[in-house]
């Protein structure tokens, strides 16, 4: 018997951006330039995270406060039209464990001196990997806000 | 946020309850059938089943039916953590296509200059 749940989620992004499309675009394919907004700070690169950008190219991420779980981002480019549209899937974990699995797109459309971008993500949440810890964790604090009420607390 | 807050009542209402807490905190460990549930409890099949319907109907458990045995498992903590990621990727990635705007703004700045 399992525990296992699958979620899924759709849900789209979309921004207009003062600049023009070609750069847009280089700030999707250049690692220096992504670290400074994906990650959010330039010095990630090479610490932590790491940008192929072409298809069949791997990108990834991995961090995480020290002691604590260790987030790793890791994805691959499927598709890239330049100035245009990309392509890729990516992974999530916490630690060892698989959490979530996604296909995003992006699309630019340059309109003269300004670009907006779409982004669209489809995803799926797997939960099975640490389920009946959580359900425990929820579980006990609704239990205890349950006797926080019933104490007045609340009221 | 209204709905959340009537979910949360009929929560409270069905775990008000020394039987029904007890049938949650063993399925806390993992699914289990109508009759385990009944197992450490001193009371009719059928009155279980009239608890497990009313833990069933706030969303805390959900069961299933496979030939003739009911089998109950713990819902809500398994679907909060799930809503949790959703919103937290959107709100990640919003806070992501920001910088992108920043960093586009401080390259256009840079590059203007002679």
């Amino acid at each position: 018997m399992t525990l296992s749940t699958a979620v899924h989620d759709t849900f789209v992004i979309e921004r207009t951006y003062d600049a023009p499309v070609a750069l847009v675009f280089e700030a999707w394919a250049d690692p220096t330039l992504k670290a400074r907004w994906f990650v959010g700070s330039r010095e990630a690169l090479g610490a932590g995270y790491d940008l192929d950008f072409r298809v069949g190219g791997r990108e990834a991420f991995r961090g995480g406060p020290p002691g604590g779980t260790v987030h790793t981002y890791e994805s691959r480019f499927h598709d890239i039209v330049p100035e245009q549209r990309i392509v890729y899937t990516y992974e999530m974990y916490a630690d060892e464990a698989r959490i979530s699995v996604s296909v995003a797109t992006v699309e630019f459309h340059g309109e003269g001196a300004v670009t907006r971008l779409v982004l669209t993500e489809q995803g799926v949440f797997l939960d099975d990997h640490d389920t009946a810890a959580q359900r425990e964790e929820g579980t006990r604090s609704l239990l205890e806000s349950l006797a926080a009420s019933l104490r007045g607390d609340d009221s | 946020m209204l709905d959340q807050t009537i979910d949360l009542d009929r929560t409270f209402q069905a775990l008000a309850d020394k039987s029904r807490r007890t049938m949650v905190e063993r399925l806390t460990l993992g699914p289990a059938s109508v009759s385990e549930l009944a197992a450490p409890l001193a009371m009719s099949l059928a009155a279980v089943l009239q608890h497990v319907q009313v833990l069933e109907s706030c969303g805390l458990v959900k069961t299933e039916k496979v030939g003739r045995t009911r089998t109950c498992r713990m819902e809500r903590a398994a679907m909060s953590a799930a809503e949790q990621w959703i919103t937290d990727r959107r709100r990640g990635w919003e806070a992501r296509l920001d910088r992108l705007g920043d960093v586009l703004n401080e390259v256009a700045t840079t590059e203007e200059r002679p």
